[in-house]
């Protein structure tokens, strides 16, 4: 079991670290590692880890600790760190409210309702599933309709099968993993269907998950309405125009059992609202500095609450950074602050963080907004790096050192992906 | 086991007309087809208690929405279910329009509606600065209120079992026979032998009538499509919202529900098929487009969930409440819209139906008019939130994360009833936030395995064949585990 230890609850503490998956549970880490004393993490699951306890695949850690981990494992290492330095983990425990002044009301079966203030804070409550009502498809609404975070819940950890037929909206990485489990548990998984015209998951996944598993993907597809009273009997697809939207004149019919949605994350961001924080549209999650910082003194966050990772190393390393950053404020020794704003341009979606400082190293995290071979990532006049390729749904990092920006005295900075010719 | 009163129909007539009847000294029973109360027609509609001016004068309808109306605030009051009088605005877009809603208003007053008014354009930008700021006129009316539909039925007939009604859902009544002064209900469960039978099968009632060799209407289904709003809404209109009605249809409406979000609809279309209960392109286009014209903030990118409702439309267009040649057997049929609203109407007019046709109304000594209020952790202030966690801590247990509710509250609305995932969902909106269940399901599944003692392979959606899950034969970890 991944609980975390706590023998008492107490009123105050130097940080308090909202969510236990691997951001959270690096922030904490981050905050210990520069001298913030009293440390605890909240989370509202049964145990620390988030997302990662599902993902019982392999493919996690490898920037970080240099091997293939699986998610539970990968989540088990951060958490004997945490336990290892003292850091307390109340789990079963749901934030419901944030104010101002830091104060968090807490719920929990063990403690009741409890109001817990931190010197800082940081937000790491992760993200949520879309679901079929943000997309809206037609039809009826029997049993079988799920997202795919809640089908790898179902079979992973509960050890149920959703349904014998499983027909998949969406090419998201979630549902590209479920694609290959549920085929390995014995369910006919008959096709995924994909609006864009590319996939929406890593390319390893697309080979490693359909591909091998000879599932077909059907890309500028989408499901037009759902059949069955009271169980999915079936979905009609049709295939979408260059605008999206689909030809009715085209529709075919998939029997299946299940229709299981992988059709994106959104950041959960509902409790950092209490805060009125200033949010970026783009990401679906707050303004951040360079520290993650958000638009409210000594309130930072980290992980899928700021923007939608797919590589848990990156939530780790922008997560340590957060609590650092966090642990720093509580006591008193903060950075100094940014000078650059980064202004989103050609191509490009979001960058995360959204300022900078001309005085240290600084991973940008991008996402383009369509997919281009042979393109060049320009920072102003002060950058370029060239690529053999971006796509919309693989994180860009680049990496901005103080030298780059040594005859630079602009306050802002603007990023374009930029087709280029061929060599 | 012979009944004095068997009443088909587990929808809001037929709870209704339970809780009311239990008032008196009877032996009276309620079959429903569906695994819960409710789950029929009841639960999908638009939850407005109309301010009584809307329907027709001269028809039942018209007379039994105003006297309806004015029934919510005690029931509301002695079964705790939720109910605001929040007011309604129907609104004029152009000149041609004020006619209609002066019409409205003298007809409402003639009725006795209490508070109709027509406001100017300041007073409506003053009220309601959402709203279109074209529009010319309203007609503002104070006894309009919401309630949430599912949770009066579910409060109705909790109340009734406890004076006495016996329920039997999963239970579908397939023939009638007559056996000298009694009625035999036939059912899948076995016969049900009362002395009078009242037919609130809603959209099966002509089938019903049919079963009873009375059959004297016909009922067609007619879908309504509803949409409702992320939260983040909350608090953009105060009152519903009414375009200037056609002679066709009450039009499509801005509801701030009893909950605090914002719903649109419904649509208004005949369809052929009594179940067909599906959501389709056409209906959410006509719905955002006609609402955009009252409230331009409403996109339809904020939709977290849809869902339609079939009305019961008899080809009167009007209520059919009255005894039948069948002696003993009453028609309460083609109650659409405003049949929740007149519902308590309906159900006191069918008791003097009832004593007309030679029931004895004995009044019950024992009868408990209210029952205790369902516990809504989330709406509770913090002090009291942290004194009823002392007491039982899984309240505090939170479970389904959008709609903060706990274990306790699900344990509760088992204990009351629920059998299935959406029974649990409609009692303490587990389920219903912005992630419609993503992370709650298989919790709420694994406390109804325990509660139930049934394994999670045989837990439904809402019941017949609506199966959640299924097993791998190698299942590692036992149900509720
Ligand atoms: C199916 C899937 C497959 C993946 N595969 C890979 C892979 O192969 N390799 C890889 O590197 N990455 C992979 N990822 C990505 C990576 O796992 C995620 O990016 C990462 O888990 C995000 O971490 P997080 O801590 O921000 O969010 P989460 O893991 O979602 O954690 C958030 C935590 O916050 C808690 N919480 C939220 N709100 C509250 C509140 N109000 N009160 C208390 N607690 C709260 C939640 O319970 C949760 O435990 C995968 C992700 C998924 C979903
Ligand atoms: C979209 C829409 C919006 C609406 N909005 C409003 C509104 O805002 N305000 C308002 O006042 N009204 C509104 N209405 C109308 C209102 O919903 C109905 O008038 C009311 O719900 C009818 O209730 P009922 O009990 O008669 O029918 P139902 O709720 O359909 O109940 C009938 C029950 O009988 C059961 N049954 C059927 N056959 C059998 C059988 N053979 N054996 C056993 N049981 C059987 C069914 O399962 C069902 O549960 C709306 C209706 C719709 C469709």
């Amino acid at each position: 079991m991944l609980t975390g230890k706590l023998a008492q609850l107490d009123g105050d503490y130097d940080v308090v670290v909202v969510g236990g998956g691997p951001a959270g549970m690096a922030a904490a880490l981050g905050a210990r590692e520069v001298g913030a004393n009293r440390v605890l993490i909240l989370d509202r699951d049964r145990e620390a880890g988030g997302i990662l306890l599902q993902c019982i695949h392999p493919g996690f850690g490898l920037h970080h600790f240099g091997e293939e981990l699986t998610g539970p494992e990968y989540a088990q290492r951060f958490l004997s760190e945490v336990c290892d330095k003292g850091i307390d983990v109340l789990t079963d425990a749901y934030a419901a409210d944030i104010d101002l002044d830091k104060r968090v009301k807490v719920m929990s079966g063990r403690f009741g309702v409890r109001i817990i203030s931190g010197s800082a804070v940081v937000l790491a409550m992760g993200a949520r599933e879309r679901t079929r009502g943000a997309i809206r498809t037609p039809g009826t609404r029997p049993a079988g309709v799920m997202t795919a975070g809640l089908t790898q819940r179902i079979v992973n950890m509960l050890g149920y099968l959703p349904g014998k037929r499983v027909a998949i909206l969406g090419s998201g990485d979630i549902g590209l993993i479920m694609a290959r489990r549920l085929t390995l548990e014995g369910v006919e998984v008959v096709g995924v269907y994909e609006i864009m015209p590319y996939p929406n998951g890593l390319n390893r996944n697309i080979v490693q998950c359909l591909n091998d598993f000879d599932i077909p993907l059907h890309l500028s597809t989408t499901v037009v309405n759902i059949h069955g009273r009271d169980r999915v009997e079936k979905v009609t697809v049709a295939p979408v125009d260059a605008s999206l939207k689909p030809d009715l004149t085209r529709c075919s019919d998939v029997a299946c059992d299940t229709l299981m949605l992988s059709i994106g994350l959104i950041p959960e961001n509902e409790l950092s609202r209490h805060l009125n924080l200033r949010f970026d549209p783009a990401t679906g999650g707050p303004f951040v500095t360079s520290a993650m910082e958000t638009s409210i003194d000594g309130v930072f966050a980290c992980g899928n609450v700021v923007h939608i990772h797919d590589l848990v190393d990156f939530v780790t390393q922008e997560s340590l950074l957060a609590g650092q950053g966090a642990g720093l404020y509580a006591t008193g020794h903060r950075k100094p602050a940014d000078n650059i704003r980064l202004i989103p341009g050609d191509n490009v979606a979001s960058c995360v963080p959204h300022t900078i400082s001309s005085d240290r190293d600084h991973t940008l995290y991008l996402r383009v907004k369509k997919p281009l071979d042979m393109s060049t990532i320009r920072l102003g006049e002060v950058y370029e790096k060239k690529l053999r390729y971006v796509f919309p749904a693989e994180t860009l990092t680049v990496t901005v050192r103080p030298r780059f920006l040594e005859n630079f005295h602009g306050n802002s900075l603007r990023i374009d992906v930029q087709p280029r010719e061929p060599a | 086991m012979q009944y004095d009163v068997a009443i088909i129909g587990g929808g809001i007539t037929g709870s209704a007309l339970a809780y009311e009847l239990m008032r008196y000294r009877l032996n009276v029973t309620l079959l429903e087809k569906a695994t819960e109360v409710g789950f029929g027609t009841s639960k999908s509609n638009s939850g407005v208690i109309h301010a009584g001016h809307h329907a027709p004068p001269n028809t039942l309808k018209g007379q039994l929405e105003w006297e309806g109306n004015q029934l919510w605030d005690k029931l509301a009051d002695e079964l705790g279910f939720g109910f605001k009088r929040i007011g309604e605005l129907t609104v004029a877009l152009d000149a041609s329009q004020i006619p209609v809603l002066e019409e409205l208003e003298r007809q409402g007053k003639e009725r006795g509606v209490s508070g109709l008014e027509i406001w100017d354009q300041p007073r409506i930008r003053r009220e309601e600065p959402n709203l279109n700021p074209n529009i010319l006129a309203a007609l503002y009316a104070p006894t309009t209120g919401v309630t949430n539909p599912y949770e009066v039925c579910f409060a109705l007939v909790e109340n009734a079992i406890r004076n006495g009604l016996v329920v039997q859902c999963d239970t579908t009544v397939s023939a009638i026979t007559k056996e000298g002064g009694c009625i035999t209900l036939h059912t899948g469960h076995g016969e049900v032998r009362s002395r009078f039978v009242i037919n609130a099968a809603g959209l099966f009632a002509d089938q019903i009538a049919e079963m009873a060799g009375v059959p004297a209407f016909r009922i067609s289904p007619r879908r309504g499509e509803e949409y409702l709003l992320d939260k983040r809404l909350a608090g953009l209109i105060e009152r519903v919202i009414f375009p200037c009605p056609t002679p066709a249809s009450k039009g499509i409406l801005v509801i701030p529900t009893c909950d605090g979000t914002i719903m649109v609809g419904p649509t208004a279309d005949p369809v052929d098929d009594k179940r067909d209960v599906s959501t389709t392109f056409a209906g959410a286009a006509e719905i955002f487009a006609a609402v955009n014209r009252l409230v331009p903030g409403i996109s339809e990118r904020d939709c977290i969930a849809e869902f339609a409702g079939l009305r019961a439309v008899a080809d009167t267009e009007d209520f059919i409440i009255g005894a039948s040649p069948l002696k003993g057997f009453i028609n309460v049929a083609g109650i659409q819209s405003p049949g929740l609203t007149a519902a308590p109407a309906i159900a006191r007019k069918v008791v003097r139906i009832l004593g007309d046709e030679g029931l004895d109304l004995i009044p019950n000594e024992t009868y408990i008019p209210n029952a205790p209020k369902p516990i809504h952790f989330s709406g509770l202030p913090t002090d009291e939130q942290i004194l009823l966690c002392q007491r039982d801590p899984r309240y505090s247990q939170i479970v389904c994360r959008c709609e903060c509710v706990g274990e306790g509250e699900i344990v509760d609305a088992i204990r009351r009833g629920a059998r299935t995932l959406d029974g649990v969902k409609l009692r303490t909106r587990a389920g219903m936030g912005r992630c419609q269940g993503g992370f709650c399901t298989w919790r709420v599944m694994q406390l109804l395995a325990r509660e139930l003692n049934l394994p999670m392979t045989t837990l439904t959606k809402h019941g017949d064949g609506s199966w959640l899950i299924c097993d791998r034969e190698d299942a590692p970890c036992s149900p509720g585990s």
